[in-house]
């Protein structure tokens, strides 16, 4: 285990070191556009001179990385250019918020998908499969603005119990007093994940129910509520680990669209914005955040899933 | 080797009737019997038959349904259904009906393009980068999994606000992105075909790297392949609609159900349901028949695939 953790780590550092090369050498491809995007279309040559000489923007890409990286190492990752503040405090403040959305969408998915799963497994090919599959493709198959914006359209101007923009409070407190705006942004990227949550337990499901420990409880005489709570449920649990970090970029693509839809100011609006902004320091800081997120989050379920299925070993591959 | 591998949970007991052990060389060129699993299965049989009709709809449709889609008609703006137009018109005057199958025509044709393009790209550098294996496999890899680890749409945003792209742009484009998941099951593949016999007795018999890459290997890795591309044209058209809505799509008078639906949603609250219910009901249908014949397929084909 320890000599897997190890590579596997090794393995991670580099991947890390490869998406800051990516995601620098991306958006330094066209040169000059942050200074246009930043002035205006009409700025004159000198002024966009001067303000690529202020931020550096003039000196050779190898140079301009390796400063990065230093400073970024230690927590520095420039000012916004149109936002005028510290990218590593924009990013501080917005975090929080990104786990409390996040958070409460995949728990409140896995609370669905799990027992719709396992039902499905083992109501296999029966009426109520079929419908709940259906439901499950047609949710993979939606738009994730589609479905935010029929929601609002519901529910806010329809029904008039929702409002359909997001609690704009700077605190993860502040936005958890206003609780109601929370139920949309939360309910469109549950509805998301949900889907793919589903049909992964499903198909674990239906695996654990063709081994062998599950026919000797069976015939041990357990009952039927007993076989699929202790070994049915429990070992169909196993995998979701792993689907964890498997969803990761779906659930930030997630949280990009329903953060515009919803305009909740999390880390998804402030990159869409920075991306239509050409805001290189926070492009290329909040890039680096999620990557290093996904990474560390595949890690810790490689890991987890050693720990909890002790019949896998990590050594001998 | 990250989570999507499906290496860490082949080293437990074989799961009941894993494919890997029992399948037999050359499957890839024989899809007699997983053609006949394929057309017993309902699934299959329900995203086949939705294909089929919207691909005649899209480009059979204007054959015999003439419009124009180019000139902006202002005074024919947001007409109801009826009256010359099925479907009423847009905010451009655009015959709805008229632009669902042009539309349609560039999402299908960006879907195609983009899981042709993965695929082949894909497939050679898994089936390259398995076969070679040590250090330039794990350095291959390592480049596969950089671009996993920022999210698709990150990397598209970036790259779509840089260079605001035409139809094939954004083929290109997407196709940078969904190479990575079929290299990944390839090479996966080829990692487990390459110590069998069949394979070995090929090397032995003087079969040079190439021959055994292209002849022996990926053959053997079709299933995969084909799983994989199928559920690559439902994701690329969703993307497509996704860059539409964060208006990044492709640029008029181009049309694509993302941008009519994102055009219609404006008008949503304003009663003017013909320009949002078609538009997403044709794109909802046509990326749950792919989500629906890749699944039977994956069924049919026996692919122990994981879908992220």
């Amino acid at each position: 285990m320890t000599a897997y953790l190890l590579r596997r780590t090794g393995q991670a550092v580099v991947v890390v070191i490869g998406v800051m090369v990516l995601t620098f050498a991306l958006i330094h491809f066209e040169p000059g556009s942050a200074a246009r995007a930043t002035l205006g279309t009409r700025a004159t040559a000198e002024r966009i001179a001067v303000f690529n000489a202020a931020n550096g923007l003039n000196r050779p890409l190898p140079a301009q990385f390796v400063t990065f990286v230093k400073q970024a190492l230690q927590g520095d990752f420039g000012t916004s250019y149109s936002l005028h503040q510290p990218v590593s405090a924009l990013i501080a403040q917005r975090l929080p918020r990104d786990a409390l959305l996040l958070g409460l969408s995949i728990l409140l998915a896995l609370a669905v998908a799990v027992p719709m799963g396992v039902y499905q497994a083992v109501r296999r090919d029966s009426a109520a499969d079929h419908v709940l599959t259906v439901v499950a493709f047609t949710l993979y198959s939606m738009p994730d603005f589609f479905f935010g914006l029929l929601l609002v359209a519901l529910f806010s101007v329809q029904l008039h119990i929702l409002p359909s923009q997001a609690p704009q409070a700077v605190s993860v407190g502040g936005i958890l007093a206003d609780p109601r705006g929370l139920v949309l942004p939360v309910v469109t990227l549950t509805l998301v994940s949900l889907a793919g949550f589903s049909r992964y337990v499903r198909s674990s499901a239906i695996s654990t129910l063709a081994q062998d420990y599950v026919l000797v409880a069976r015939a041990k005489g357990l009952a039927e509520s007993q076989v699929l709570r202790r070994h049915v449920l429990r070992n169909s649990l196993l995998p979701v680990v792993t689907i964890l970090g498997l969803t990761a970029p779906a659930i930030v693509t997630g949280a990009v669209i329903a953060e515009s839809v919803f305009n909740y100011p999390g880390m998804g609006l402030l990159f869409y914005q920075a991306a239509t902004s050409k805001d290189y320091p926070v492009l290329l800081a909040s890039t680096l955040v999620v990557g290093v997120a996904t990474v560390v989050g595949s890690l810790l379920a490689d890991v987890a899933y050693g720990i909890l299925d002790p019949r896998i070993r990590y050594d001998r591959d | 080797m990250t989570a999507t591998d499906p290496a860490p949970l082949a080293e437990g007991p074989p799961a009941a009737g894993s494919p890997t052990g029992a399948r037999t060389p050359a499957a890839g060129r024989g899809l007699g019997g997983p053609a006949v699993a394929l057309l017993r299965n309902r699934r299959a049989r329900a995203g086949l038959v939705l294909i089929a009709l919207v691909a005649l709809f899209c480009f059979a449709g204007p054959l015999f349904y003439r419009t124009d889609q180019v000139t902006v008609h202002l005074d024919l703006a947001e007409l109801p259904p009826g009256g010359g137009h099925p479907l009423g018109t847009d905010a451009n005057g655009y015959d709805v009906l008229g632009r669902l199958m042009a539309g349609g025509r560039s999402s299908l044709e960006l879907g195609f393009a983009v899981a042709v393009a993965t695929t082949v790209v894909g497939t050679l550098y898994g089936a390259f980068s398995g076969y070679v294996g040590g250090v330039t496999d794990s350095l291959m890899m390592r480049v596969v999994d950089t671009f996993l680890a920022v999210p698709g749409l990150v990397l598209l945003l970036i790259m779509v606000s840089m260079f605001s792209p035409s139809l094939g742009g954004i083929i290109l484009l997407l196709s940078l992105l969904s190479w990575l998941s079929p290299a990944r099951l390839v090479r996966g593949e080829v990692l487990t075909l390459r110590t069998r016999e069949f394979v070995q007795a090929a090397r032995m018999m003087g079969g040079t790297g190439p021959r055994v890459v292209l002849r022996h290997l990926v053959p053997n890795a079709a299933g995969v392949v084909i799983v994989s591309a199928t559920f690559t044209v439902a994701d690329s058209i969703l993307m497509l609609s996704t860059l539409s809505f964060l208006g990044l799509g492709l640029p008029p008078p181009n049309a694509d159900w993302g941008t009519m639906l994102t055009g219609g949603l404006d008008f949503l609250y304003d009663g003017y349901w013909w320009l949002v219910y078609p538009p997403a009901a044709l794109l909802v249908l046509t990326v749950v028949a792919f989500n629906l014949l890749g699944d039977a397929l994956h069924d049919a084909l026996d692919v122990r695939l994981k879908r992220t």
